[in-house]
């Protein structure tokens, strides 16, 4: 199915009556993605976009069967959005919110842990640009037409430079089975390694594109968890080779504070476990193909 | 977001940590004023400036007298203080901090930061204070401590105490040293903090704990429910082109280069600088202009980065999502004619209704120079540079 989104997935989209959120679940809706409900405390009964808006995420899964949700909620309510998505049984929240308070997103991850494996909610994000299935659905604020269909997983930090990414393999006929934004924080509710799982695990991808930046320890955990447990070849690029040291970067999370967090530092242990990096960015589609062409002549 | 060192040991005190006497100067007179109110016959008058090695730059000084007290003062008020952690230009010293002089039996390091690999607040500490952590955990790594407090109770008290004894401090110090860690701890989470330092934290001749030194940092994501420590933001301290930029909601960050770079998405922006360099060019900035680009906001985005004389070349990249290409060539072309520009500017768009967007480049009838691919406008940006005169 890809991962994380498909054409059945049922999405509730939380601040769907706002300008944006409606906007964007506008988009979703014409894509083929089947969104059922819209959250907005205090507008619950009113219908946006043919769609009924409830009070509570739990009343939208209780009549909906909503398994996922996109989150359209601002910084100072949005992690309380997001516990209330786990707490209503959300299986997949997409979080795009620029802007949530590092220690919210401390209590938020704290909160998640309540729930066992199986019943524990995959946050997306935040700041992050969403998660695309190409011809099934998405959820985000990607510009859909971008993506082609295909096999080769995506993930990265940044939302631009997936398109990026996206936009140099369509060009050379690589499509995509999901990318996957996990967003630009020091905290984010799912890790490299946590989308790398998924991917492996799915039988429709069957290459990875990796895309991460300076600052923090996610690339190299990924880096050991492809040496140790994945079979299917890992392209990759790493932003801010021209960074300088201590200086955030736009991303809250883009910034060399520890040993190991710099671009050419990240490179090196990523190459090390004998993951393919792009030289520059505007390479990251052909080293994609060199890897597939390589892949199908071994 | 940093605040100086006066301002976090006036919020660390209010949390029960102890930190000397002293009172802010900002000239001579008052500087020798503060000497004679705090009393004893020695006193350390230190530049408040937003950056680390204040010491060996020769910003903070140990007066016997009021008359040292003001021609020290007086010599480093309104002068620019380079330090290793500053850039050439350095940061004006405004402010001082006049402090009565303590003694030094012993120095310790206590700091408090987000550890990102937990997701959590960490502690750190070390028996061998007063040099830089960096430092520390070079030349004496197994004096650290390192302690992750979880979200959901705090920082328990059993902790701070296992931390005192595995410190080596005895007695007093124990009880004094868990009430400065879990003041320092309250601190953090109740105001925000990315960062709290003091280093030195030092026990005195006479046994008890002292916080010599303070620095702390702010989540500028979370100011709009501090408003008190937002008000202790200090534009003296900040770069001015940043700080505008800042006001104007771009993200900006000022390079030594020469190619003035306006891109969307914090990662593109990275990219398009890496690309820049191994091009062989140099960037003069890193400017995210973020989702939902109007014109006015390309506008502003351009005067930004001219405000930078180092500036010769401009790189336009934008990928749209939810920005519209027509938006930003609109932008382009007004802010062109706007500023009157003659430096050549290489413009390369890409992603929603990017046929509208060259459309509107092209028929501007202005120089301006298209690219269709990332590598493409690099290259163009760096060969459109003007040749230096040998």
């Amino acid at each position: 199915m890809a991962i994380l989104i498909d054409e059945k997935t049922r999405v509730v989209v939380q601040g769907m009556s706002g300008r944006i959120g409606k906007f964007h679940a506008q988009e979703m809706i014409e894509y083929g993605t089947n969104v059922v409900a819209g959250v907005t405390p205090g507008k619950g009964g009113e219908t946006v976009l043919g769609r009924p808006v409830f009070n509570t995420v739990r009343e939208a899964v209780e009549a909906t069967g909503a398994e996922a949700a996109l989150l359209f909620v601002p910084p100072p309510f949005a992690a309380d959005a997001m516990m209330e998505a786990a707490d209503a049984g959300i299986r997949t929240a997409v979080s795009v919110t620029d802007g949530i308070p590092a220690q919210d997103m401390m209590r938020v991850k704290r909160f998640l842990r309540r729930y066992p494996r199986e019943k524990k909610m995959q946050l997306i994000g935040p700041n992050c640009a969403g998660v695309i299935s190409p011809g099934k659905g998405f959820m985000g604020i990607m510009p859909p037409h971008i993506y082609m269909p295909g096999r080769v997983g995506i993930v990265g930090r940044s939302g631009t430079l997936g398109y990026e990414a996206a936009s140099q393999m369509k060009a050379l006929g690589i499509g995509v089975s999901t990318s996957v934004g996990i967003g630009g924080d020091p905290i984010n509710g799912s890790s490299f390694k946590d989308i790398l799982e998924l991917f492996e695990a799915d039988p429709e991808t069957d290459a990875v594109m990796l895309i991460g930046e300076i600052g923090g320890p996610q690339e190299a955990e990924a880096a050991a968890y492809v040496e140790a447990h994945m079979k299917k070849p890992v392209v990759a690029y790493i932003a801010g080779l021209s960074a300088p040291k201590g200086r955030k970067m736009g991303h809250a999370g883009a910034i060399i504070s520890a040993f190991g967090e710099s671009a050419q530092e990240k490179v090196e242990i990523l190459t090390g476990v004998g993951i393919t990096v792009a030289p520059n960015p505007s390479a990251m589609g052909q080293t994609m193909a060199d890897v597939l062409a390589r892949r199908v002549a071994a | 977001m940093d605040i100086h060192e006066y301002q976090a040991k006036e919020i660390l005190a209010g949390f029960g940590v102890p930190v000397p006497r002293g009172g802010l100067a900002y000239s001579p007179e008052q500087a020798a004023f503060r000497a004679r109110e705090l009393g004893g016959n020695a006193w350390v008058v230190k530049a408040q400036v937003h950056a680390g090695g204040r010491g060996a730059a020769g910003g903070v000084k140990l007066c016997k007298s009021e008359r040292e007290v003001y021609d020290f003062a007086k010599g480093l008020l309104g002068r620019q203080l380079v330090t290793r952690q500053t850039d050439q230009n350095g940061k004006g010293v405004y402010r001082l901090w006049v402090e009565e002089a303590t003694d030094i039996a012993k120095e310790l390091y206590l700091g408090f930061v987000l550890d990102r690999k937990s997701e959590r607040i960490m502690l750190v500490a070390s028996s061998s204070g007063g040099m830089e952590i960096e430092e520390i955990a070079e030349e004496d790594p197994d004096s650290l401590v390192r302690m992750v407090v979880d979200p959901a109770h705090g920082l328990v008290e059993y902790q701070a105490r296992e931390l005192a004894f595995r410190l080596g401090l005895k007695g007093d110090q124990i009880g004094q040293m868990v009430k400065a860690v879990r003041a320092c701890y309250r601190a953090y989470r109740d105001l925000d903090a990315t960062m709290v330092e003091i280093n030195p934290l030092v026990i005195t001749g006479a046994g008890d704990l002292v916080a010599l030194d303070a620095k702390m940092s702010f989540d500028t994501n979370a100011l709009y429910r501090r408003p008190q420590v937002a008000a202790l933001r200090d534009p003296s301290q900040e770069d001015a082109r940043e700080a505008m930029a800042h006001d104007n909601g771009l993200a900006y960050v000022g390079l030594d280069g020469d190619i003035g770079c306006i891109i969307n998405g914090a990662g593109l922006a990275m990219a398009t600088m890496d690309m820049i360099k191994l091009s062989g060019g140099e960037p003069a900035n890193f400017l995210d202009i973020g989702g939902g680009a109007s014109p006015e906001r390309v506008m502003t985005a351009f005067r930004t980065v001219l405000s930078d004389a180092n500036v010769s070349v401009i790189l336009v990249n934008i990928f749209a999502g939810i920005n519209r290409c027509d938006w930003v060539a609109k932008g382009v072309v007004e802010a062109y004619r706007a500023e009157g520009l003659t430096l050549p500017v290489v413009v390369r768009l890409a992603g929603t209704n990017v046929d509208e967007g060259r459309r509107i480049i092209d028929d501007s009838g202005l120089p301006l120079i298209t690219a269709e691919t990332l590598a493409e406008a690099a290259e163009k940006a760096v060969a459109a540079r003007p040749k230096k005169a040998a």
